[in-house]
């Protein structure tokens, strides 16, 4: 292994981390501006043109806020919550694909950080890490709301993570079946390889990617499934206890995943990077997958504007009794047509 | 297994489509320090002390307005007028005249008691300040401007011209 392949690796991880970090927040002004629209008012527009420096406005607050510990907490893995849950937000984005090689200063360097052959088993993996860090923060803080939030987002998280699961399996079958050379249909990379030689998997599986965005609404504790903070039951759920730029950073999860959960919508079932003329204008790739995320963000704006929060029995009764058999069956019956076919 | 019911799924449909629509519909915001909705005709806002077309005030400093005030926000200390050195028509005027914002209710009482409606609550609403004694308004704040073709008090003006305190009204109601 040479050292300019490491070198490669860290610059293109750094860029990643940015990326991870300024979408991160400027998915706050877009939730902020797009919910005001859905409300009929405009929305943050004051710091800068348009509001465009508001995210920064917000930054600088969080930071020299006072930091505070309860008392009977227990001190380290109250400090320890925040980065356990802000961590895999941001390393699920080892696998995805951001576009095709490009040439630069005469390298030739690939748009993903890891093509690793079980790229999906490793989103699953690293996506259930999560919810770690949002049981030790309800645990830690010693209070009951916390406590209450980080039972329910366990058991939220958990019904729902099966669904997600399958809803995963689907792009593995078709990517498996279509008649494309050396696929690893388990790959990331592969699979938005089958779908740029055939057709998107949307239009395969419409069922399954409804399921996929479902099952991530609730996976990332948005609204209609944001039980685990439920404001106004558990006065934030397992954040209540914490502040300044901790709280910052479960809010930052919260964000990087739900740009992470589209990210993987999109590269799943909306073809990834794919889109005209790609194949000779391999920049264009970031570009349309960014297009593509900022759409399946707006569904889960579109969401928190439109719908109110499930009863809690009423999600786990939706999850499994509705979502549950219903992906089951989905990939039954495409494992079946592609048998067939 | 439970099927979704279908009906459900049409109501968050039809919900969806309501919030998506109302996207484009005109946001209902004012940009307020920009524009500003004009107030109501009835609104009682910050008082003004006001003048004559000659520009005298209108203030005789009689301090009904401090007896009326159920805050006791209002404090007036009257004066002698002088031919020389005129600032409302008639014997006195208020040399003090302090509203404390901080106490005043905005009842309007004020306006009611005064005898030459020379206090009026009025439609400004922005009143803030950062220290206590800020919110003490004296008379050079409250005083509206000298109207156009008058002259600023105190006046000069000719002995005798300003006997009455409350000048003949040209349409008494």
């Amino acid at each position: 292994m040479d050292i300019a392949l490491i070198i490669e690796w860290l610059i293109k991880s750094v860029v990643l981390l940015l990326i991870g970090l300024t979408g991160f927040a400027y998915t706050t002004l877009y939730e902020r501006r797009a919910l005001a629209r859905i409300q009929t008012r405009i929305g943050p527009n004051r710091a800068g043109p348009e509001g465009i420096l508001q995210p920064v406005a917000d930054g600088i607050k969080l930071i020299f806020k006072e930091e505070l510990i309860p008392d009977q907490a227990d001190k380290i893995l109250f400090v320890l919550a925040p980065v356990i849950t802000v961590l895999p937000a941001l390393i699920i984005w080892a696998v995805i694909p951001w576009g095709d090689t490009v040439m630069i200063l005469g390298r030739e360097v690939s748009l993903v950080l890891a093509d690793i052959n079980v790229g999906i088993l490793y989103l699953m993996a690293v996506a259930s890490i999560a919810v770690y860090g949002i049981v030790i923060a309800g645990w830690s803080s010693n209070s009951k709301y916390p406590l209450l939030g980080g039972l329910r987002s366990t058991a939220q998280m958990i019904s729902y993570e099966l669904s997600l699961g399958l809803a995963f399996v689907v792009p593995i079958l078709i990517a498996g079946a279509v008649n494309v050379a050396d696929i690893d249909p388990m790959s990331l990379v592969d699979i938005v390889r089958a779908q740029r030689e055939t057709w998107w998997f949307v239009f395969y599986q419409p069922l399954g990617f409804a399921i996929l965005m479902i099952a991530g609404l609730a996976e990332v504790n948005r609204a209609p499934f944001d039980m685990p903070e439920a404001e106004q039951e558990l006065v934030g759920g397992y954040h209540t206890e914490y502040s300044g730029m901790k709280f910052a950073l479960f809010f930052m999860a919260e964000y990087i995943k739900m740009i992470a959960v589209s990210a993987i919508g999109a590269t799943l079932f909306l073809g990834g990077y794919d889109g005209p003329f790609v194949g000779r204008f391999p920049w264009l790739g970031p570009l349309y997958l960014l297009i593509k995320i900022a759409i399946l963000l707006f569904w889960m704006i579109w969401m928190r504007g439109t719908l109110p929060r499930f009863r809690y029995d009423r999600l786990m009764a939706f999850g499994w009794k509705i979502l549950l058999p219903l992906a089951i069956v989905n990939v039954f019956l495409t494992a079946v047509v592609i048998v067939l076919l | 297994m439970q099927l979704p019911d279908l009906a459900k799924v049409h109501e968050i449909g039809r919900g969806l489509w309501t919030t998506f629509r109302s996207m484009f519909e005109r946001p209902v915001t004012i940009q307020y320090p920009e524009t500003k909705k004009p107030v109501k005709p009835r609104f009682k806002g910050r008082h003004a002390l006001k003048r004559y077309e000659n520009g005298l005030e209108k203030c005789i400093g009689c301090s009904l307005c401090a007896a009326a005030c159920p805050a006791d926000a209002i404090f007036v200390e009257p004066a002698e007028n002088t031919d020389e050195e005129r600032y409302s028509p008639g014997e006195r005027y208020a040399s003090t005249y302090e509203i404390n914002m901080m106490r005043c209710i905005f009842c309007g009482f004020c306006a009611d008691a005064c005898p030459t409606e020379a206090i009026v609550l009025e439609d400004n609403y922005e009143l803030s300040w950062s220290t206590r004694n800020e919110a003490i308004y004296p008379r050079e704040k409250l005083l509206e401007p000298v109207p156009e073709g008058g002259k600023p008090t105190p006046q000069k003006v000719e002995p005798g011209a300003f006997t009455r305190s409350i000048p003949e009204m040209e349409d008494p109601v």
